[in-house]
């Protein structure tokens, strides 16, 4: 299975990427897509990703590899977005594909759940002229937790 | 062994990495945080609470109780937050 995963600080365009990851898949009958954007509340103007260049790739491979473990996936995209990012641009996307729609949602959630505790990552936010770092949510960990196999 | 910070560790501590040699004292990522620490300083400050840090030795999520060998990659972190 074909396993899309990019870094970059360039802008991903949605349509193309679906459109490459089901590209000469005869068996994909689905493709679940999740894009995560800057958000401008509490007058957020922008927000600086950072991450560990030698251990990003190797995580998120791992996280994926867990995913199609778990559900029959013809083909799944990752692209994270590096460095500064205004309000309303793109950060993330997970594109998933799967003969049906049921592994298809699973797995771009799961994939997402575990992006969010796993992979090596730290946002740091702007609010008028001054820079904090995002505090890791507990939220995020118990909606990663669901997962684990028991 | 080459260590590595980021995100406020990699500020407070005051660069993003540095070469510590291996000694025998040095078993684990936690006596590795206790040994920075004892520097003082922004390093005092960045492992002051280990509940709020993270790491990982040659890339991989790694524990306070994770061996450490010569030439490892170990790297300290707040919990992550991208997605």
């Amino acid at each position: 299975m074909s396993a899309n995963i990019h870094i970059q600080s360039e802008d991903f365009d949605v349509s193309d990427e679906i459109e490459a990851l089901t590209a000469e898949q005869t068996l994909t009958g689905a493709v679940a897509s999740f894009v995560g954007y800057v958000r401008g509340d509490g007058g957020l103007t922008a927000m600086t990703l950072e991450h560990y260049p030698n251990m990003t790739e190797h995580e998120i491979a791992h996280i994926v590899a867990e995913a199609q473990s778990r559900w029959p996936l013809t083909g799944t995209t990752i692209i994270h977005r590096i460095g500064r990012l205004a309000v309303g641009e793109r950060i993330v996307l997970v594109a998933v594909a799967s003969a049906h729609r049921g592994a298809a949602f699973a797995a771009c959630e799961f994939l997402m759940d575990y992006l969010k505790t796993r992979a090596p990552f730290w946002k740091q936010e702007e609010r008028g002229g001054k820079s904090e770092w995002v505090e890791a949510k507990t939220s995020d960990d118990a909606a990663a937790e669901r997962w684990r196999k028991s | 062994m080459n260590i590595l910070y980021f995100a406020w560790v990699r500020q407070k501590v005051g660069k993003s990495e540095e070469i510590v040699e291996l000694t025998p004292e040095l078993r684990t990522v936690r006596d590795l945080a206790v040994f920075l620490a004892a520097r003082g300083g922004g390093y005092a400050d960045a492992f002051a609470d280990m509940t709020r840090l993270r790491a990982a030795v040659n890339h991989i999520h790694a524990g306070l109780d994770a061996t450490l060998g010569a030439g490892d990659e170990v790297a300290f972190f707040p919990p992550v937050t991208g997605g």
